[in-house]
């Protein structure tokens, strides 16, 4: 069973491969990954569909959280969660069959983002399932070029964050040498 | 207040501040500026005969001192020739910074001449890593390189600076904080776990202590000891915690594990309660693990969250820095002590008159032949030198584990060994490291013929500084743990184990200055290890051993801990050379 995990860590150079190297070092296959700012920029969420052993993937979970920068990671592959996906599908179409996708694509939510003679651009959003059955639907119709986004996650009940505080440094003033190194 | 100084001088700054004395490395084209600064600083920089060789000299220091060792090398290939020790001093918790300098920002992915990717290549064999392209986020990298290296679970941690920021000018501010708001580090540990803890020991009829690198780690010795002494429960020490309780204290059994002792093993299989403090229930530890500690309830204290439950699920896990959770702990159990009298019931005595017997039915014994030097021999005769004080910095393979076995370590940050990655040539370069961080000690470098000549050119570095380190190989002729598992699982054919032309290591010592002799007699192994330890400088003992001599016990792969080889099953006739 594919796993969902949601990760909120700091927007740094290097740190989507420390999170995605835990993963790679296993020699799992990653299905999705998305991630972007969040509302502070200084960091990104992040969600990893992926097949982890059922056995290992607390322990995947723990070492991922012990990355520095990672604030917090949480697997809502069976916690309340809400989970989509957007596609954008380009569909070559002839004239007769124009209406009939516009209908289909309707069904599933669909928008159209750009049409011309050949046929249409449409995006869809929804669950990860739903989007197959509409990528489905308009192969039928017709020729078709497909780029998903890969799931979205975000969880209904709020996980509590704990951050850690800043901590001073005895290496800050000149007058005092330090002699050992700051213990956390 | 702001100082105008160059990134380089910047760094070293750094350094200083926090507490840098001496670091180990070799310079190169990037790292240029920054050697000039340590030109005419303090801080005193030993130079290596390869880069390999810094970062395990950096652990050795860290390993003898608990304080960060500083590693250092050039962009290219001295960065990559650091990864081994990095990964390393990851496997086993050891606090080390090492600084690479990288190619100008500007060149950063052209190929450029000595580029490689060092942030990458490091990234999965350190703690943290940092790439520096900003003289304005140098000082702060720096300093959060030694926090995140000393804290919480110790590791490596790497700091790449480019030389463009080496050579930048800028102004110095003095870091007042460290900001690292995922870096979590739990230390108090749950008090209604430790409270459980507390009652799962005094309900406890089989108590064992399985104490590792932890109680090294966070200092926590002294904790340990009272523990032991509060409840009389034994104690097995892992590879990485000898001297976390003194080899001399009476509940000290031994080493467990793949060639721990019978009585270890035997403790650890028929327990029924497991303490186990700073370990990880590695592998080479617990054997088949469905079969480890099957009666045993388990408490696990430990300041990585991931490490508890990720072999053995705990009965109470505990999770914080394993000195402050013992000082709680003891702390209840002097108080239940105190209300019961300190009874001890039945179950307790039978378990040590069982403990007792095991220890008696298959000690761990020092063989010796009037006729060849057993290793074994050779063990216990740096022992009797050692009283349980000297440091032993030892290298990979059978000479470690006779070490482990029959050398005592009376106190923490004596045995310092690559336990989890198992690293050949580790040994002569963790021994310098010690030497320099702990001038006042006695230093071994108990080496084997096969890891000495990975880090022979070493030799070099301990004649420049005339460390006197007194570096003893036991030498019989093969690779000899390979070669142990060919014989006991390969139908002894031996394949690629023979390690001829080894040098003359009189003319080899003497040709760097110093002092060497080869022996083969077991008469003269006493008075020879005696007067190298009388020269005052660095001294190269060649010891001829038994060639074919294997390490027993040995719990073979995929077997349970209780199902140990105790000896040799026939005869081996020595093999045609």
């Amino acid at each position: 069973m594919l796993q969902v995990i949601s990760v909120l860590l700091e927007n740094k150079p290097g740190a989507l491969m420390r999170v995605t190297g835990l993963l790679s070092q296993r020699g799992y296959n990653i299905e999705s990954l998305t991630v972007a700012r969040t509302l502070d920029p200084a960091l990104s969420c992040m969600t990893i569909v992926v097949d982890v052993d059922p056995l290992l993937r607390q322990q995947v979970i723990k070492q991922m959280n012990r990355l520095i920068n990672v604030l917090q990671a949480v697997d809502l592959t069976e916690s309340p969660a809400v989970v989509r996906e957007l596609v954008l599908v380009r569909i070559r179409t002839p004239q007769e069959s124009r209406t009939a996708v516009l209908k289909e694509a309707e069904i599933f939510g669909g928008r159209v983002v750009d049409s011309s003679v050949e046929g249409y651009a449409i995006e869809v959003t929804g669950d990860p399932e739903k989007l197959d059955e509409f990528v489905g639907v308009m192969r039928s119709y017709g020729e078709i070029d497909v780029t998903r986004s890969g799931a979205l996650a975000i969880a209904l009940d709020a996980k509590k964050l704990r951050l850690q505080p800043p901590v001073p440094t005895r290496s800050g003033s000149h007058e005092e040498m330090v002699t050992e190194p700051p213990v956390g | 207040m702001s100082t105008l100084m160059s990134g380089a001088r910047m760094l070293v700054e750094c350094l200083s501040r926090e507490g840098v004395d001496c670091m180990f490395g070799y310079p190169g084209g990037v790292t240029l500026p920054f050697y000039d600064v340590l030109y005419e600083h303090h801080i005193r920089h030993v130079l290596v005969r390869h880069e390999e060789n810094a970062a395990f000299a950096a652990e050795g220091y860290a390993r003898a001192t608990g304080k960060v060792g500083v590693c250092c090398a050039t962009s290219g290939p001295g960065a990559t020739n650091l990864t081994t020790g990095l990964v390393d001093a990851m496997m086993d918790s050891i606090p080390i910074v090492a600084l690479t300098g990288q190619v100008p920002t500007k060149l950063i992915g052209s190929d450029a001449f000595q580029e490689a990717d060092t942030f990458g290549i490091t990234r999965s064999c350190t703690k943290h890593n940092y790439l520096v392209k900003r003289l304005e986020d140098l000082a702060q990298t720096v300093h959060e390189a030694f926090y995140i290296a000393a804290s919480g679970r110790p590791g490596p941690v790497l700091v790449d600076v480019t030389k463009d920021v080496l050579q930048g000018q800028g102004h110095y501010q003095p870091v007042t904080a460290i900001h690292l708001p995922g870096y979590k580090v739990f230390t108090e540990g749950h008090t209604g776990q430790i409270r459980r803890a507390a009652q799962l020991i005094a309900e406890a009829g089989r108590p064992l202590v399985y104490a590792g690198g932890g109680i090294v780690a966070a200092g926590a010795a002294a904790e340990l000891r009272e523990l032991v002494e509060l409840t009389d429960a034994p104690v097995v020490n892992t590879l990485m915690g000898l001297g976390g309780l003194p080899s001399c204290h009476p509940n000290f059994i031994s080493m467990p594990g793949m060639h721990g002792s019978y009585a270890a093993n035997m403790a650890m299989t028929n327990a029924d309660l497991l303490i186990a403090l700073g370990v990880r229930f590695d592998d080479r530890v617990t054997g088949r693990l469905a079969a480890f500690a099957p009666h045993a309830k388990v408490i696990h204290v430990d300041i990585d969250p991931a490490e508890i439950g990720k072999n053995r699920a705990p009965d109470v896990p505990i999770v914080g820095d394993v000195k402050r959770v013992l000082t709680r702990l003891n702390k209840l159990l002097a108080e239940a002590k105190g209300e019961d009298g300190g009874e001890v019931h039945a179950a307790r005595r039978e378990w040590w008159r069982q403990i007792r017997a095991w220890k008696e039915e298959h000690p761990l014994r020092a063989v010796t032949s009037p006729d060849e030097i057993k290793p074994q021999h050779l063990m216990a005769e740096i022992d009797r030198l050692s009283a349980g004080q000297a440091i032993v910095a030892s290298d990979v393979g059978q000479h470690q584990m006779w070490a482990a076995q029959l050398i005592r370590f009376n106190e923490p940050r004596l045995f310092l060994n690559s336990g989890g990655l198992g690293s050949m040539g580790f040994g002569l370069p963790a021994a310098i490291g010690a030497q320099f961080a702990r001038p006042d000690k006695l230093v071994f470098a108990i080496v084997g013929d096969g890891g000495f000549q990975m880090s022979i050119p070493e030799l070099a570095t301990i004649a420049s500084y005339q460390l006197p380190i007194k570096i003893v190989v036991m030498n019989n002729g093969f690779l000899g743990m390979v070669r142990q598992w060919q014989e006991l699982f390969y139908n002894n054919r031996l394949s690629a184990v023979t390690l001829d032309s080894f040098p003359d290591a009189e003319k080899l010592a003497g040709a760097y200055g110093f002092k060497g002799r080869t022996i083969d007699k077991p008469r003269e192994l006493a008075a020879a290890l005696e007067a190298a330890l009388k020269e005052p400088g660095p001294y190269l003992l060649n010891v001829k051993v038994s060639p074919t001599e294997c390490v027993y016990p040995i719990v073979p792969a995929g077997a349970a801990i209780n199902e140990m080889v105790l000896g040799p099953p026939h005869p081996v006739p020595v093999p045609a050379k």
